[in-house]
């Protein structure tokens, strides 16, 4: 095994890097990179990684950094790059455009608060501002989880059933910079794993059309429905390809949902991220008093995992959701969706819980607090502030 | 595939007929001079919104006969860098070279695409970066850019410009890039050999198209070349090329024609007052610095 000491960092510009060189048998890779703190160790580990078939482009601004992508894509390479905050922001418009381009780009997310007032960090509301981009979405909550799943996003992106960009997140700091022991892949079996990159409508000279040129509505509703039939064909393929992954690296990456203690949970909590391991250790305490606790992490939030959830949510009427994001006028992310995914599937009380936004640590009282708060809790209220000082 | 006629896919067809173009379009007749000097070139084109990607027509067909990559406004050089990248890593099997050609409008160059055009042409990407200037966005109906020159009535100066053109050409020159000059469609001969001579050079080559648009510029479709050729003539818009961003080479001495005759001949430079004696003052200033940088040798 290859065990090695390693930052959440260091884990996605790993498993990155080694995607790429395996794509030397074909046509090779290209990146375009820009620095932000905290994901710019992810583009320095690239940048200094020796490529047999591979270049990266050091470039001048986010939105060119996946400009290039889309160019290097649409000519046929493994594309990645990295960003955080408003840097994801700044590149919106390319992002949106590698997903409607069916490009199968990899781009690491690191979870940052977005500015003004500046902060560095963890908070999921720059990642969560694509969900209507058609990117699949992955949040991590350990370095093993980002090495692995960086891995699984590209054999999902370039699985030609589904063709989409992968975004892998991860919480700034608590992964991106904290160090674990984790498993690092090799070469030799990246190589078994990843087939060769192909993307079936690069730009080709014998058979010249031009990519993106203007549509009527009928065409552009085909396009949206061709999205939609893909990001269908989304959790077949995940757990295909995590079959396969267990097969070649011997351990398991993890699903579109990851359950704990649910099977006769009458309240179960459901957070993304770093957050959800935290919460796992306080289901124990509280299953420890007896209590029928459990809780959900979701990992795969585009596509979302509706008919799992609804499954596994299936018998406990009371559900906290936590979110280390929020959008304005409503409450958190997380929270709106798994209220419109159980909208008419049960009747469950979905109690909205904002924590840690701002990148505030979400400690085990944190979540404390969330538990008895929903204990007695009756009826639904507004989305709860947590960590506000008095 | 649908049967093409044979015509249109001959190696000098770059914008085949039927496209939507408006008649007397420089921009049109900019692309047929390019397709007609690339002939049997291998090259893909990367379009940033501008009339030059809805003239590819719409989905399924195109205008044009080599691949074309619609990049968002301000992008097409990061995303031609992305595509001379894949190009670089994987050479053709008969060596030739695997061009790949920004064709973009002023908004694209001069505006939203500064930076982006500035960052590839430091880098030095091996890009052939193509500016048809119309001097306004004239997709969408002839708002000012920076290219708009002074004294230009648009949709969004409705009592003239007050401001300069950005000389975008020193601004190239200033990165040092390769190759960077000025093409007229008045002048065949000319644009033919600065683009074959720009196909020897690796790097960054950038090109500035003077291109009139009839409907922006409120001028007879007719009068198009006529009109870049008096531009040319009277030293509006000089013909020139600069080698290293240092060696400047003029390829058309102005012939004393009064640039009176170019503005005239434009409803965008009447109903206001255009100084004129001021515009010939600053042309005069403009074409003798270029001869001053001209007669320099490096």
């Amino acid at each position: 095994m290859n065990m090695q000491l390693v930052t959440g960092n260091h884990a996605a510009g790993h498993s990155m890097s080694l995607a790429g060189e395996a794509n030397r048998t074909a046509r090779g890779s290209v990146c375009g990179i820009y620095p932000i703190t905290p994901q710019t160790e992810i583009v320095e580990f690239v940048a200094r990684y020796p490529f047999s078939r591979g270049k990266v482009i050091p470039v001048e601004s986010e939105h060119s950094a996946m400009g290039v992508c889309i160019g290097a894509s649409m000519n046929g390479a493994r594309s990645f790059t990295a960003s955080s905050s408003n840097g994801l922001a700044y590149m919106a418009e390319n992002v949106m455009v590698a997903a409607f381009y069916r490009l199968p780009i990899v781009m690491a997310a690191v979870n940052r608060t977005l500015g003004p007032p500046w902060n560095i960090w963890a908070d999921q509301g720059d990642s969560l501002m694509f969900r209507d981009f058609a990117w699949v979405q992955l949040y991590c909550d350990t370095n093993q989880d980002v090495a692995d799943t960086t891995l699984l996003a590209f054999r999902l992106a370039e699985d030609p059933r589904v063709l989409l960009p992968v975004m892998v997140c991860m919480d700034a700091f608590i992964v991106s910079h904290t160090s674990m022991e984790i498993e690092l892949a090799t070469q030799e079996q990246v190589d078994r794993y990843l087939p060769d990159c192909k993307v079936p409508h690069a730009l080709d000279p014998a058979h010249p059309v031009t990519m993106g040129g203007m549509t009527l509505p009928q065409e552009t509703l085909t396009h949206r429905t061709d999205l939609d039939a893909a990001m269908k064909q989304v959790p077949a393929a995940l757990e295909e390809h995590r079959a396969r992954f267990s097969d070649i690296f011997g351990r398991e990456v993890s699903g579109a949902l990851t359950a704990y203690r649910t099977e006769d949970a009458d309240r179960i909590f459901i957070a993304s991220g770093t957050i959800s391991i935290t919460l796992r250790d306080v289901v124990d305490e509280w299953r420890d008093k007896g209590e029928k606790v459990g809780m959900i992490r979701i990992k795969q939030f585009r596509p979302f995992p509706n008919e799992q959830l609804e499954e596994l949510c299936r018998g406990a009427p009371k559900l906290a959701v936590l979110d280390r994001n929020y959008s304005a006028g409503t409450g958190g992310i997380f929270w709106q969706e798994v209220r419109a995914s159980l909208q008419g599937r049960g009747d469950h009380l979905v109690q909205g819980y904002l924590v840690g936004v701002g990148g505030g640590d979400v400690v085990p009282e944190t979540i404390r607090e969330v538990v008895r708060d929903l204990g007695e809790r009756s009826c639904v209220a507004a989305p709860i502030w947590k960590g506000i000082e008095q | 595939m649908n049967a093409v006629n044979p015509e249109y896919t001959s190696p000098d067809c770059l914008l085949r007929p039927g496209n939507t173009n408006c008649g007397g379009c420089g921009m049109s007749t900019a692309l047929t001079m390019l397709g007609r000097a690339l002939a049997n070139e291998h090259y893909s084109l990367v379009i940033p919104a501008c009339c030059g990607i809805v003239a590819a027509g719409a989905f399924p067909t195109t205008s044009y006969n080599v691949p074309v990559l619609a990049s968002t406004f301000a992008s097409s050089p990061a995303f031609a860098t992305g595509v001379a990248a894949v190009n670089e890593l994987n050479p053709r099997s008969d060596h030739q070279a695997d061009h790949v050609i920004c064709w973009a409008g002023d908004g694209g160059t001069y505006d939203i695409g500064m930076a982006t055009l500035s960052a590839a042409a430091e880098r030095n990407e091996d890009i052939i970066y193509i500016c048809y200037d119309n001097e306004i966005y004239g997709n969408t109906g002839g708002q000012r850019s920076s290219a708009t020159p002074a004294a230009a009535r648009t949709t969004t100066t409705p009592g003239g410009k007050g401001e300069t053109k950005k000389e975008i050409i020193e601004i190239l020159a200033a990165h040092h890039v390769p190759y960077a000059a000025t093409l007229s469609i008045a002048h065949p001969d000319d644009f033919r050999r600065k683009i074959r001579q720009s196909l020897e050079i690796r790097g960054f080559r950038f090109f500035l198209i003077h291109a009139p648009c009839p409907t922006g510029w409120k001028t007879e479709p007719a009068d198009s070349v006529e009109l870049v050729s008096l531009a040319v003539r009277s030293g509006v818009f000089p013909l020139y090329e600069v080698i290293d961003g240092l060696d400047y080479r003029i390829n058309a001495d102005p012939d004393g024609t009064d640039p009176a005759a170019y503005y005239a001949r434009q409803k965008r430079f009447t109903g206001q007052e255009i100084d004129l004696e001021r515009v010939k003052t600053s042309l005069k200033r403009k074409n003798r610095r270029l001869r001053e940088l001209a007669s320099l040798r490096h």
